[in-house]
């Protein structure tokens, strides 16, 4: 095992796979940065510190610095996956799905279908998700609900190192479309990682990061931690909390969450998706239509108001649900009968 | 340089196929027994197969929502695209691309596209991936009057000059963006390919509506291209669409006797056929050779799209990764 922050989990499962297969590229914004600067190249290595090194290691051909051209970065990376290359874009924030989404939807996401089942296309989309750096409304969202809701894409988001190295291998040397989403709040989080070059996590798993018997509470990303952090509160009170990390949103491990809900029969989702149309609202509903007979309260959910991301230190904080947020909806549940 | 004999005879026959498929879906779509929407890309076939003759399975192409000529240019299986269009199990994509979405990879035709300006960017991946393995393939997108508009092309345009990607972009002016005309939607009143200069590209043109010009000019842009480290090119042809935007478009944008005019004057077939028989190089027995050959496998084509298995409802769920 190696401790590592999450960043350079990123970085180092992107040059182990590098290493590992010729067909490996990395393209995207800055990538490299400073090419045709008196100060030369690689002169950021991401804006994340996730392509760090990699142009001097693997060379201009497979580490593709790009113009801002996010459409054209998602176009280029369906056309090198059409054809032979495994593909890993930037997008550097989620947000710019914006300028990009009918490379990524109409595009990556539905070849393989649309095609009769005779094409690969081995894209893995990374892009760095969330709140809680005051970046306000256009480089801070939580997207991932909708990602999640279009068909013929794999949607990932790790919240630990290990979590990242595990995916991410298993995104680069997947055949389909992945996106890959980082949060951003996480970069600087430490973690032990396995060595094991060949560490895979597969799809569809869920990680119980707190076992208990009376609540289950299912989150991801920076709202996670929070979640760990009111579970282990409770514990002390002997309250027992299943905090359930999905790992990947699709495809989405169902059985995990019913079976937990099955014991528990107290649900509270927790999630930075706004809403409506929410990934709280799908996990709520899910346990409705699978598992109303273990219910033993409606299950909740805790999410931002539907609102941009407000930029002030106090807004964005009011914005993110909160451990005593998280809480309340805990205790809540729990008092319901 | 002259051809031979046997690339003549292919060419034409590549030709006359592309148009009497065409032809023939303009009949039997308005039967209603085809689905969806069709766009034709009659008149235009000088482009598809000046440029795809000189193409190998290793050369990738992106195509538009106008892409039955692309598709058989690059050599998909006729038979499989009829099914295809008819929504047939048989067909190249199973039923479930359609007109829109015909691809057949192993050909190296990366898909017809139903987002107008969409495939530049493509191209661009495929065009970066023959540069990284450096044996001189190219990667094409063919782009009409319409896509030029569209910032995906912008943007493909300068990634491949920046990136050098072994890219092409043709540009098949057919004066029309769906309905609307070229001289209105294109800002500048000129031609595409400046457009194509002003990012840094080295450009061609020709007449889209004559093989050889197309063939010949494309010689020079893919000797151009194929060399290692020249980076990407662009070509416009000057060319005219047969029928509407789409099928059952009334086409009250045409001028008086405009399709009659075109269809008389600016036809790659019969100016094809006048010519090879007027230089000697082939016979009009020949050509109605070819003719009466292709009217055929046509034939042959929807008799076998028709009588082809129809999906099954269960095959909605064939080929996806993720069910729920």
């Amino acid at each position: 095992m190696a401790r590592m922050m999450y960043r350079e989990a990123v970085l180092s499962t992107i040059a182990e796979e590098m290493e590992r297969d010729e067909n490996v590229v990395v393209l995207g914004e800055d990538v490299v940065g400073g090419n045709g600067t008196a100060g030369g190249p690689e002169a950021i290595g991401g804006i994340w510190s996730t392509s760090t090194g990699l142009y001097g290691k693997f060379g201009a051909d497979r580490v593709i610095d790009t113009p801002i051209s996010e459409s054209a970065i998602m176009g280029a990376a369906a056309g090198l996956a059409l054809t032979g290359k495994r593909p890993v874009a930037e997008l550097m924030f989620a947000d710019f799905i914006g300028v990009s989404l009918d490379q990524i939807w109409n595009q990556l996401a539905k070849f393989r279908y649309m095609f009769g089942g005779k094409t690969k296309c081995p894209a893995v989309i990374r892009m760095a998700w969330g709140a809680g750096y005051n970046a306000a409304a256009q480089h801070s969202q939580a997207v991932h609900h909708i990602l999640t809701g279009m068909p013929g894409l794999k949607v990932v988001m790790p919240s630990t190192p290990a979590d990242v190295k595990g995916l991410l291998r298993t995104a680069i040397r997947d055949d389909d479309p992945v996106i890959f989403l980082e949060h951003k709040a996480l970069y600087g989080v430490k973690g032990e990682v396995p060595d094991d070059k060949d560490f895979m996590i597969p799809f569809g798993h869920a990680r119980l990061t707190r076992a208990g018997n009376d609540v289950t509470i299912v989150s991801t990303g920076l709202l996670l931690g929070f979640c760990e952090a009111v579970a282990d509160k409770l514990a002390a009170e002997g309250i027992g909390c299943d905090v359930i990390d999905p790992r990947t949103t699709s495809p989405l491990d169902e059985e995990a969450i019913l079976d937990s809900v099955e014991v528990t029969g107290r649900l509270v989702v927790v999630d930075e998706t706004n809403p409506r149309c929410s990934l709280a609202g799908d996990i709520c509903a899910l346990v409705a239509e699978k598992a109303f007979a273990s219910l033993k309260a409606p299950p909740l959910s805790v999410t931002p108001p539907h609102t941009p991301v407000p930029f002030a230190r106090e807004l964005e904080t009011a914005y993110l649900p909160s451990i005593p947020k998280i809480e309340a909806a805990v205790r809540k549940v729990l008092s319901y009968r | 340089m002259q051809l031979s004999r046997e690339a003549l005879l292919r060419a034409y026959r590549q030709m006359k196929l592309i148009r009497e498929f065409e032809e023939r879906l303009h009949v039997d779509i308005q039967t209603g027994e085809i689905a969806g929407f069709t766009h034709l890309y009659c008149g235009q076939e000088a482009v598809a197969v000046g440029v795809c003759e000189h193409l190998s399975t290793d050369d990738k192409i992106v195509s538009t929502h106008r892409g039955h000529g692309h598709c058989l240019a690059k050599g998909c299986d006729v038979d499989g695209m009829m099914a295809e269009i008819w929504g047939s199990r048989d067909g190249l994509c199973k039923g479930k691309g359609g007109s829109m979405h015909i691809a057949d990879v192993d050909k190296g035709m990366l898909g017809a596209n139903g987002i107008v300006g969409a495939g530049a960017p493509i191209a661009v991946g495929a065009g970066i991936a023959a540069k990284i393995d450096g044996k001189g393939h190219v990667a094409i997108t063919f782009s009409g009057d319409g896509a030029c508009n569209q910032g995906t092309t912008f943007e493909a345009m300068n990634m491949a000059v920046v990136t050098k990607a072994a890219c092409i972009f043709v540009f098949e002016n057919n004066h029309y963006s769906e309905h609307t005309g070229f001289e209105y939607a294109v800002g500048t009143q000129k031609d595409i390919a400046s457009r194509a200069e002003a990012f840094g590209m080295k450009i061609w043109r020709g007449d889209g509506t004559d093989f050889f010009s197309v063939f010949e000019t494309m010689r020079e842009v893919l000797d151009y291209v194929r060399v290692p480290g020249n980076g990407p090119a662009a070509v416009e042809f000057d060319t005219e669409r047969f029928f509407g935007h789409f099928e059952g478009d009334p086409q009250r944008y045409r001028g008086p006797g405009e399709l009659d005019r075109i269809r008389e004057t600016r036809d790659c077939i019969k100016k094809f056929r006048a010519s090879v028989t007027s230089a000697g190089l082939l016979t009009d027995a020949d050509i109605d050779a070819v003719d009466a050959d292709v009217m055929d496998a046509i034939e042959n084509a929807v008799a076998k799209a028709k009588a082809a298995p129809r999906p099954k409802p269960e095959d909605v769920l064939e080929d996806v990764y993720i069910s729920y």
